[in-house]
């Protein structure tokens, strides 16, 4: 089937080249990373995570997203999303590809990785977070690449498939929900000790995951001759809907908590983020305009009829994954470790040369993604001839 | 050819025994030797004859007798000499194992609105607590920051891979990273103790490599009697003693960390 991958026009062929020409630029770079240290990047020991592991948590949220399909189709029997299942488990691969990656990019003695393997450690989140990530990635490769290969040979998929299929499900939940448990479980860091923190994460990665998957299926749409379908895009936009309403109620029940009973720890997070905290705010410009656009997001995806036009519906999805980018992939971290735990302000700002190895890692994601769709478009258009 | 060949496959065997795919005589001998898949059966370590020993170490910072910064430099100047800790001219690369700070800083928890002169002027010493629930050794994917049977949270540099989930567990902030290579930033080295490589973390290790020496630690013996040290599990001891005749703080308590340093303020 992966040679469906390499018959393509000369657009797909720069596309890739595009994309693989991002990806080694970041590469050079974290090549010099590994050789001066973390030092490059905007990191201290005050805020000792920084983008990387921001953008790692939000894309768990978008690998997470991709069971938004798989769900009510397996689970359902909702033959509409039968089409476009594929498409989501595949985009869960490439994300789950950039998590893995952002995770390697930030450690400080990669060569090391495989110690979390020869030192098992259950008291340990991340060993946790290393199981549910790879065993993500493992079914969702698996599972997607036979139902394609079935689809492909005008076949019914092994049984077994199934099991994988239903096993996948939970295994989604459980991906974002061990990723929240990295931060809610940790002592002193009020920003994150809320129960609420797992759930957030989860909505939030339910309206980022199909709001993207929604631009690639007009994407597809408009460059191929696959029609991932209007149904479904719809469908997907409903799903879209609820799950940024409950991100941004979820997020309104932290606030509430926070701002009401004014326990400092818990409070000066949030200020930090929205008002800025002894004189800094790097992050407030940003904080309102997820928020903004969160809201406004809402508000051109309730009524039916703006939802029903696409070129509207595209315009929308791009606010929610913005907004939901803006809110977990920047504010979410460093919010988190400002105040410090002496409550001092100390702010983190990505340098250069991390801002280019994170787009590296984004290119890479997108470079497996063009491949994975097109092979699974390649099976689609010999089906439809 | 042949000969690198089969020093490969050598090499293979071992590996795939280490795994445990072994066979299980061979398994047992490598476990006697060390090897990390018999932990239970490494060879027993002995102790120095001069080791000082205790069944939970403790600290008690008596902050009256350290009034001004100038009384603080020796003792952290002393431990940073004696562990290699480099100074980096660029704060983000900062590394610390013993500091000092405002009261606000030291107990952001117990900040009083109007403080005694005292607290409210004299800085306040901090460093890893060696909680008795650390958080940190509850984070480490590797099992690299442990703690031992004597209360001490220590640090294997070797296996650490840098994750940094320890320092976003620590609530007093005791932790460091190497964002870079250190050794050019050690003044002098001290032989006795390691330098690090860029890429791990590290932190107060409350002089484990004094203590088995039989010496107390470095900014103990820097501090003409400010600070005690001992086992906090003997009732008879000077640390326990401090503690009967004065109200102590810690940092945190709140938190069900349990840190081993006391405060006398």
């Amino acid at each position: 089937m992966l040679e469906l991958a390499i018959k393509g026009s000369k657009r797909y062929y720069g596309l890739l080249a595009a994309l693989a020409g991002i990806a080694g630029l970041g590469g050079a770079f974290w090549l010099w990373q590994l050789d001066f240290g973390l030092g490059i990047t905007g990191m201290s020991r005050d805020v000792s995570w920084g983008f990387y592991i921001a953008q790692f948590t939000f894309l768990v949220g978008v690998a997470a997203g991709g069971v938004m399909v798989v769900l009510p189709y397996y689970l359902h029997d909702y033959k509409a999303f039968g089409r476009i299942t594929i498409l989501g488990e595949f985009l869960a691969i490439a994300a789950l590809v950039m998590c893995l990656l952002f995770i390697a990019v930030d450690l400080g003695q990669p060569m090391r990785m495989l110690n979390v393997i020869f030192y098992p450690t259950p008291n340990s989140i991340l060993f946790w977070d290393m199981i549910v990530l790879n065993g993500y990635l493992f079914l969702n490769a698996v599972v997607g690449w036979n139902v394609l290969e079935a689809e492909r040979n005008g076949t019914k998929y092994a049984p077994w498939v199934k099991v994988l299929v239903y096993i996948s499900i939970p295994w989604a939940i459980s991906i974002h929900t061990v990723t929240a448990y990295l931060y809610c479980g940790l002592p002193g860091r009020g920003f994150w000790l809320t129960a609420i923190l797992a759930p957030r994460f989860l909505s939030s990665a339910f309206a980022a995951g199909p709001a993207l998957l929604i631009l690639l299926c007009l994407f597809v749409r408009r460059f191929t001759n696959f029609d991932p379908g209007r149904e479904q895009i719809q469908s997907l936009a409903k799903i879209v809907t609820y799950a940024l309403i409950l991100n941004v109620f979820f997020f309104l029940c932290e606030v509430f908590v926070a701002l009401y009973s004014k326990i400092p720890e818990h409070m000066d997070h949030l200020k930090y983020l929205f008002f800025g905290l002894h004189g800094h705010g790097a992050l407030v410009p940003w904080m309102w305009t997820a928020m903004a656009l969160m809201v406004l997001a809402i508000i051109l995806l309730i009524p039916p009829k703006f939802r029903a036009n696409e070129n509207l519906l595209a315009i929308s999805c791009g606010m929610v994954f913005l907004g939901t980018w803006i809110d977990k992939g920047l504010g979410m971290i460093s919010g988190g470790f400002v105040p410090n735990p002496l409550h001092e302000v100390n702010e983190y700002i990505p340098t250069i040369p991390e801002l280019i190895i994170a787009l590296g890692v984004w290119a890479t994601g997108f470079l497996v993604l063009t491949i994975l769709y097109k092979v699974t478009v390649g099976v689609k258009e010999e089906a439809g001839a | 050819m042949e000969s690198s060949r089969r020093e490969f496959l050598k090499v293979a065997g071992v590996s795939a025994v280490g795994m445990g795919i072994g066979t299980q005589p061979v398994l047992d001998a490598f476990a006697a030797s060390g090897g990390e898949s018999g932990e239970a059966k490494a060879p027993k370590m002995v102790r120095g004859e001069n080791a000082l020993t205790a069944v939970h170490w403790g600290m008690v910072i008596d902050t009256r007798k350290l009034e001004t910064a100038a009384d603080l430099e020796p003792l952290i100047e002393a431990c940073h000499k004696v562990h290699n800790v480099p100074h980096h001219e660029i704060k983000r690369h900062e590394i610390k194992w013993i500091w000092e700070t405002e009261y606000h800083h030291a107990f952001p928890g117990k900040s009083n609105k109007y403080l005694n002169e005292g607290a409210e002027h004299r800085p306040f010493l901090v460093l890893c607590n060696h909680c008795e629930n650390p958080p940190c050794v509850r984070a480490c994917p590797t099992k690299a920051t442990f703690q031992r049977e004597d209360g001490l949270v220590l640090m294997d540099f070797h296996r650490c891979i840098g994750c940094r989930f320890c320092m976003a567990a620590c609530p007093f902030g005791a932790r460091s990273f190497n964002f870079r290579d250190p050794r050019p930033f050690i003044p002098e080295t001290n032989k006795k103790f390691p330098t690090r490589c860029k890429g791990v973390v590290e932190k107060c290790n409350f002089c484990a490599e004094l203590l088995a020496e039989g010496k107390m630690p470095a900014c103990v013996e820097a501090s003409n009697g400010a600070i005690a040290f001992g086992d906090l599990d003997d009732p008879e001891s000077e640390v326990r003693k401090l503690l009967r005749e004065n109200y102590t703080i810690r940092r945190k308590q709140t938190l069900g960390t349990e840190p081993s340093v006391y405060y006398i303020v």
